[in-house]
């Protein structure tokens, strides 16, 4: 029979029960549209962080304390911080590849200032510390290679601690105490908004290490060094480089596996975007089940309605309809219905990703390929579902259908 | 014999079982009817004239014996070739009318040419309402089933029965739902269309029906008793002209 014969038997049969037939898609419906609304904030996440990533600057190799091998050999707790400042003014001495080096050195402490106080991250880093990020400046200046030499006791403040402090005034030449240590604020960095996590990438305050080191933290290990390469083409040899030269650095033999890891942006957004992927794959499993049950309603249905229009089926097979017509009929019915319930469920994925996105915040992306795929599947679920009570239907007797009570 | 026969059954036997004991609800029939006639099959209860109407219609495959419909053996078709015969050959209407509900008249007249896959004559839509302007609903076209009498449902159903134009139009009791007056309206629509010769075979309870067929056939226990033509043939028209008469 014409396909397009088929569609509008099928479509008339729904048409004439079309509260049943919204009650039968409704599985579908909520499956896809739960499928979407998922899959939307599973992307989200992932593109947010992502761009917070895309951030840090493409040239950029960050160098860890530890090894990257997990399940390695144990090591005693001393050896296990084994980043230093030599470490880094090596690398940035004997470097072919990366252009510039800073190490970074991490402390917390609370930040008076402005009759304000503040606890806020401190960051011990070199000039080029600005450059290798590629953060701006808002007002003011970043710190020095003078400031650096001369362990000076200037720092620049991040947007939020600035305007926690400073509310009213700019801060530049003023003076904020940190653990009791006095420093002029010389710069006030540019806003630069959250991470994916989370994380106020502007709650900071930034001061020479040398500096952070006699006053502050006290200690020879430093929490990471950041390294930038002339180019992102040079980024990979970089890497080998760096390594290299921490090897030798540490002073490590053949035998021994590497005490640092280092990585490049493309691994840490990896690293994070992987725990997002997980998170996507989950919601959209859990969500995936709800559209299966779905398509068992629409089996349910379909088989209920295969004998509650047995003689529906008789009358067709009396006037002439064929065996393959009433199994086609019935698994079009159940594609259409899924199909359409699919297209309603795409609806309703796309006002609730709105809705989430209006009320938590939380940013959600709908891609094509999503949608393609929820319809897809719901479509595969009708045929799945509707074959065995369309076969059913198909295989009944004219005569023992018409005479079916 | 001749060419025109329409129908021809022999030695036709249709047994149920039923657990242990059989019933024999054909015992063997011999029947021929030839284009343009009208035969009134008639019987007391549970003498087998549904049965044979539903192996005469391609609805049920016989126990034993041989049927010809247009000269074809029925028992060698597959279901998809007796579908096909049932909708272009022969045309349905039941006692209780077996319209769908819930779709229009219209929708249901088009039905069987939905599932016509032999290409003929275009435009369903057009069709279906030429049908029913033929029945005399040319103006109820738009109409579901619960809002037609039981005399318009039965002309629906003869509507869907003509529409794919059939050389045989069979009636299991067609008018054991109606009143007196509806049912010769019915009878003088089949001898219309009869005349027009389309041949038609029709079971029916109640004399004064029958004897506006050519023929009747008379079945008792699953056997032909009697098989008679009918010499003072009613006239339907005229018959109804009369009683419309009689009542104003
Ligand atoms: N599906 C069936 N299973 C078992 N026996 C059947 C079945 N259909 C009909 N019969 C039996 O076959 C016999 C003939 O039935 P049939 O329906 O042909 O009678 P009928 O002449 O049409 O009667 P009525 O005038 O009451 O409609 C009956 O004895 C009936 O019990
Ligand atoms: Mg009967």
């Amino acid at each position: 029979m014409r396909p397009d014969k088929l569609i509008r038997i099928a479509m008339r049969s729904i048409a004439r029960t079309k509260m049943r037939s919204m009650l039968t898609a409704l599985g579908i419906i909520i499956g896809v549209g739960a499928v979407i609304v998922m899959v939307a904030i599973g992307h989200g996440a992932k593109s947010r962080i992502e761009q917070s990533i895309q951030n840090l600057g493409t040239n950029m190799v960050v160098i860890t304390p530890g090894t990257s091998a997990s399940g390695g050999v144990s090591r005693g707790a001393g050896s296990f911080n084994r980043l230093t400042t030599d470490d880094a003014e090596k690398l940035q001495r004997e470097s072919m590849l990366l252009s510039e080096v800073t190490p970074v050195i991490m402390t917390f402490s609370r930040v008076r200032g402005g009759g304000g106080n503040w606890r806020a991250p401190i960051y011990g880093v070199a000039p080029n510390f600005q450059d290798i990020r590629d953060w701006g400046m808002a007002s003011g200046q970043f710190i020095g290679a003078a400031d650096l030499r001369a362990r000076r006791k200037v720092c620049v403040l991040g947007a939020t601690v600035a305007e926690n402090l400073f509310p009213e005034q700019d801060p530049v030449g003023q003076e904020v105490i940190l653990r009791g240590v006095p420093f002029d604020v010389i710069g006030v960095l540019e806003d630069k908004g959250q991470t994916a996590d989370g994380s106020d990438q502007d709650d900071m305050v930034i001061a020479p290490w040398t500096t952070i080191q006699d006053r502050l933290a006290g200690r020879q290990f430093i929490a990471q060094i950041l390294g930038s390469a002339w180019s992102p083409d040079d980024v990979e040899a970089a890497m080998d480089e760096a390594a290299a030269i921490m090897r030798e650095s540490h002073e490590l033999g053949d035998w021994e596996e590497d005490d640092f890891t280092v990585r490049n942006q493309a691994d840490l957004a990896e690293a994070a975007t992987g725990t997002t992927e997980v998170m996507t794959l989950l919601l959209a499993a859990i969500a995936g089940i709800s559209l299966l049950v779905g398509g068992i309603g629409i089996m349910n249905i379909m088989l209920v309605s295969v004998t509650e229009r047995t003689r529906e089926i008789g009358i067709r097979m009396a006037i002439g309809a064929r065996p393959g017509d009433v199994l086609t009929q019935f698994l079009v019915e159940a594609v259409v219905l899924s199909v359409l319930g699919g297209l309603l469920g795409v609806g309703l994925g796309y006002a609730g990703s709105w809705v989430v996105d209006y009320l938590t915040g939380w940013p959600t992306v709908i891609d094509a390929t999503t949608v393609a795929l929820a319809l897809g599947f719901s479509a595969s679920v009708g045929i799945f579902f509707g074959f065995w009570p369309a076969r059913k239907a198909a295989a009944l007797s004219p005569i023992d259908a018409l005479r079916f009570e | 014999m001749n060419e025109r026969d329409v129908i021809r059954i022999e030695g036709l036997t249709r047994t149920y079982v039923m657990g242990t004991n059989q019933v024999h609800a054909l015992a063997g029939i011999d029947l021929t009817v030839s284009a343009g006639e009208m035969v009134a099959v008639m019987g007391a209860s549970g003498s087998g004239k549904s049965t044979l109407m539903n192996m005469i219609g391609c609805l049920d495959q016989p126990t034993s014996g041989s049927y010809e419909l247009d000269g074809e053996q029925v028992a060698d078709l597959g279901r998809n070739r007796l579908a096909d015969l049932r909708n272009r050959r022969l045309g349905f209407v039941f006692q209780g009318f077996n319209l769908l509900s819930r779709t229009s008249a219209q929708e249901n007249v088009e039905l069987p040419l939905l599932y016509d896959r032999s290409g003929r004559g275009g435009d369903s839509a057009s069709r279906a309402r030429r049908a029913l302007e033929r029945v005399g609903l040319g103006d109820r076209t738009g109409h579901l089933p619960n809002e037609l009498s039981g005399g318009q449902q039965q002309r629906v159903a003869i509507a869907r029965a003509l529409v794919t134009e059939p050389s045989l139009l069979l009636a299991d009791e067609p008018t054991g739902n109606l009143d007196t007056r509806t049912s010769i309206e019915v009878l003088a629509l089949f001898q219309e269309l009869n005349d027009q010769g389309l041949t038609v075979v029709m079971v029916t309870h109640e004399k004064e029906i029958a004897r506006y067929a050519k023929r009747i056939v008379e079945l008792r226990d699953g056997l032909i008793v009697r098989d008679v033509p009918v010499h003072d043939r009613g006239h339907a028209a005229a018959d109804l002209g009369r009683i419309m008469e009689g009542a104003a």
